[in-house]
């Protein structure tokens, strides 16, 4: 591995370089802020918002526990727990159902003509050109009631009665997979487009079965766009605000309501502060944890 | 292709099937939308006849313009800065060997996915806003600023699943051959990268384009984007304008689509 | 690429000559300033105005108290006024400024959360109740109770709209509290008999005048204009009047403390006290403003509107909803956490 203009040991300096643009832009309008959110969860709550300059583990300790407002008794914050643990079920949910439809949809897309290859690519994201909002109202008028899956299947004589998608953790899940499949799909196209399918043809002469040839060939060489595809689809979908509150009808939050909720309605942003700073600390843990794991079995990783 | 096997290798049972109900379950919302961006009546899920009424009512609706404007060009930039930067990272981290930091760097990038949108949006107001008294200075800058920061991971990560196991040996031919640095990543790096930096560039694109809350936070005196105009309508009521306006948009991004399309073929 | 260039610098400087003459930037509630009315305003004056939208009060609080925001005018709620005026975030109005002051209706001239109007002016007032779909249920429909206590027609079809502080005090005053209480024996039976309702409630959510319209919800807890236009589309559709008591919502027109415009600002305030003018909001939002004589330069349709003229019997349910204190407002936000789950 000898480059004649990077020799070895400039390979920290200039992986440093090229990558300062990018932590200077995170820095500035990102990570850095995010300092204040820290400082703010350490603080007490201010006059109707905001917060007042005295140190206090208010917040910190309602993450965890909460005093009964009737009897004053302490126990652990079984609400919170229980927002936390919904999120994190949705988001692996989501997470695998977009990994179903996207594996297909990018290897589909990757097996193309090179010349369709960027009409497929397109085709994905075009319906992202409309605003969030608004294609969340379209998948409402898809599967309410009167919609037109429900119409349509009561015409066709499968179903009686319509059946109540909508304001259900199923409707969540549906609005999460259409709204992160692109996700999904971007990076494992990336990783597969680069697939050279000599290599199944020479798993086939080995006479391994087709599912052998995609566990054994296919998915270890696109192991970096599955992590990739992954990482960006189940942690928006922890934080997810927008769908569960439009197509889960709210009446169950998930974290990301939660801590808005604190910095609005409930003025209470200390405890908001708090809340994402554990949110913060539990994907970052992961994080590491994955980039140790896969650094072990993957040199240049 | 081997013409031996009786199946074309590249073919796995079921997927075609799966992509094909993907792309359906995709554009069936969206034909729903530009449907009833054409309702005679005033709600977004009655249908009240065919009318362009709605197409009228955008025409002459200023607000929607700029908003519309303002996301397109945000969204531009933002695309821009953060697909370039992240591309210059994803060089710097990958395919080098482990460096000391390298860890660091990575989960900086990856920061803006880890917390919800309110929480960066709080603390970029109370930043933003000691920046704006102190400098006087309140135009788009904040918002472009701040949308590069956080499409950055969506760029970063297609480029760097692209790069990892990238063939070096072109590269170390070419550095064999004499190129520079440069040269060989003019010639050889960045063509072989192309498919990640598009695939970057486009979800850079879309996530500008699709947010709200930080964009609600930062956002100064006449500088509402289209989804910020409607998150102020979502309280009330939506009416087919919306519609309309996405319709519009979507008939946009078609027709350039088209004559890029078309003028790349011509060149060819 | 030259395009998006030329535009952006466009775009960027715009700002930059905001300090040019004639010049006034209005932050409000997202559509619910009437475009036909600005525009008279702009033509009458010369000052072009930037309308920015918000969507909630917490946000426009938030924003305006991080300073730097750029606007002039702000438009609260009854009970975030007195939160603005104790951070000193909005300006004592001049009244000699104001020729038209006097135009304010009585009863709206000396209110609660302003004491003699001297930081506001009324923009438009209306009420949360009930809205019901008349096919779908018949009884009465002035209670609270319907979403308390849903009855069998209603149960799986019945809507609440997100709003805490409504919700919880219409919660309240169902059980026979006052507003902002902090009677715990009281909240406790509130959240009792809410989280035996929920399991009966469709959705928490936004976007009642469709679903109103279409027959996706029977019934909300709804806004009266935005009933009032669910009706136009759907006759079946009713506004009940909770008799138990109903929170009453104004939102009112502020001078920021750190307005560049001032002299817009109160050329504007002035403006929008002019009866004809004040119905030109109404006329758009479909809600009732507090100019006395605006009456008669309202469209037909609301002169005699159910949801905007209150009957008289249920006028004394209406209760406009003061700024809780901040213990209050933490049993409250337990009790919704606790609701929401």
């Amino acid at each position: 591995m000898s480059r004649r203009h990077t020799p070895g040991r400039s390979k920290g300096v200039n992986g440093w370089l090229l990558s300062t643009p990018a932590l200077i832009l995170l820095l500035l309008a990102a990570s850095g802020p995010l300092i204040i959110v820290a400082i703010y969860s350490v603080l007490e709550k201010g006059d109707y918002s905001g917060v007042r300059w005295i140190l206090s583990g208010e917040g910190w300790f309602r993450v965890l526990f909460e005093k009964d407002i009737f009897d004053q008794t302490i126990s652990l914050a079984d609400a919170n727990l229980s927002i936390f643990w919904r999120s994190f079920k949705l988001s692996i949910a989501t997470t695998v159902i977009t990994f179903a439809f996207g594996l297909p949809t990018a290897w589909f897309i990757a097996t193309r003509p090179a010349k369709s290859r960027a009409f497929w690519l397109f085709l994905i994201t075009i319906p992202f050109w409309t605003n969030l909002l608004i294609r969340t109202f379209a998948i409402m008028e898809v599967i309410r009631n009167q919609g037109i899956l429900n119409t349509f299947l009561m015409h066709s004589g499968l179903i009686s009665e319509p059946i109540q998608i909508l304001y259900t953790d199923t409707a969540v899940l549906i609005g999460m997979t259409y709204v992160y499949l692109p996700l999904m799909v971007l990076p494992l196209y990336a990783a597969i487009d680069r697939f050279d399918f000599r290599l199944i043809e020479a798993g086939y002469d080995l006479y391994a079965s087709r599912w052998q040839v995609l566990r054994g060939v296919i998915l270890p060489i696109i192991k970096p766009g599955i992590i990739a595809g992954s990482i960006l689809v189940f942690i928006p979908s922890l934080g997810a605000y927008v769908t569960p509150r439009v197509l889960g009808g709210g009446k169950n939050m998930m974290i990301g309501n939660f801590i808005e909720l604190q910095f609005g309605q409930g003025q209470n942003w200390p405890l908001g502060a708090a809340l994402s700073t554990v949110l913060l600390l539990v994907v970052l843990v992961s994080l590491l944890v994955y980039t140790r794991a896969s650094s072990r079995d993957n040199p240049n990783g | 292709m081997d013409k031996r096997r009786a199946f074309d290798v590249t073919t796995l049972p079921g997927f075609t099937t799966i992509a094909i109900l993907a792309f359906i379950l995709l554009y069936a919302p969206i034909v729903t939308l530009v449907i009833y961006s054409f309702n005679g009546g005033n709600s977004v899920n009655q249908w009240g006849g065919f009318s362009l009424q709605w197409y009228a009512v955008a025409a002459q609706n200023e607000a929607v313009q700029d908003a519309t404007a303002r996301s397109l060009i945000i969204a531009v930039w933002a695309s821009v800065i953060s697909t370039t930067v992240a591309t210059m990272a994803a060089l710097g981290t990958t395919r080098r060997g482990k460096f000391k930091g390298q860890t660091m760097i990575y989960v900086i990038i990856n920061q803006p996915l880890m917390v919800p949108e309110i929480v960066t949006a709080v603390s970029l107001l109370i930043f933003f806003s000691s920046v704006k008294v102190a400098t006087g200075y309140s135009g788009l800058g904040y918002l472009i600023l701040a949308h590069s920061a956080f499409c950055i991971p969506f760029a970063y990560l297609p480029i760097k699943a692209r790069l990892e196991g990238m063939d070096t040996s072109m590269e170390t031919a070419a550095a064999d051959l004499y190129a520079t640095p440069w040269q060989s990543f003019r010639y050889v790096t960045l063509p072989l990268l192309l498919p990640g930096v598009i695939a970057g560039a486009m979800l850079a694109f879309i996530i500008s384009l699709d947010n709200v809350i930080i964009t609600e936070f930062v956002k100064s005196a006449g500088q509402d984007t289209l989804p910020t105009y409607m998150l102020g309508q979502l309280r009330r009521a939506l009416t087919p304008e919306v519609n309309a306006i996405s319709t519009a948009l979507l008939a946009l991004t078609i027709l350039i689509l088209t004559l890029f399309v078309f003028v790349t073929k011509k060149r060819d | 690429m030259r395009t998006i260039l030329v535009a952006t610098t466009a775009l960027l400087s715009t700002t930059f000559g905001a300090l040019a003459e004639g010049e006034l930037n209005l932050f409000n509630w997202g559509n619910y300033t009437s475009p036909e009315m600005i525009e008279k305003f702009t033509a009458q004056t010369g000052i072009a105005v930037t309308v920015t939208d918000y969507d909630s009060n917490t946000t426009a609080l938030t924003k305006v108290e991080a300073g730097g925001s750029g606007f002039d005018l702000v438009v609260p709620s009854a009970n975030y006024i007195p939160v603005y005026v104790r951070k000193g975030l909005i300006a004592e109005l001049d009244h000699s400024r104001l020729p038209n002051i006097g135009n304010i209706a009585a009863e709206w001239k000396d209110v609660p959360w302003d004491p003699g109007r001297s930081h506001s002016v009324p923009w438009q007032w209306g009420s949360v109740g009930i809205a019901v779909n008349t096919t779908v249920y018949g009884g009465d429909v002035n209670t609270s109770e319907l979403f308390m206590d849903p009855p069998e027609e209603l149960v799986g079809k019945i809507n609440v709209v997100p709003e805490m502080t409504d919700v919880i005090n219409m919660a309240i005053f169902n059980l026979g509290g006052e507003a902002c209480t902090e009677d715990l024996e009281l909240l406790k039976n509130v959240r009792d008999k809410m989280m035996a309702a929920k399991p009966k409630w469709l959705s928490m959510d936004y976007g009642t005048t469709d679903k109103l319209s279409s027959g996706d919800y029977a019934a909300s807890v709804n806004w009266n204009g935005s009933t009032m236009r669910a009706r136009i589309n759907n006759p079946d559709i009713v506004y009940g009047y909770p008799k138990e008591g109903y929170p009453l919502f104004m939102d009112s027109v502020a001078l920021l403390s750190d307005a560049k415009n001032v002299d817009e600002a109160y050329q504007f305030i002035n403006f929008i006290l002019e009866p004809e003018n004040a119905a030109m909001i109404s006329a758009f939002a479909r809600y009732a403003n507090g100019v006395a004589g605006s009456e008669e330069f309202m469209p037909e349709d609301m002169k005699t509107a159910p949801e905007i003229v209150t009957p008289a019997e249920f006028a004394a349910g209406g209760k406009f909803l003061p700024t809780c204190p901040q213990s209050a407002i933490d049993l409250y936000t337990a009790i919704w956490t606790e609701l929401l789950k």
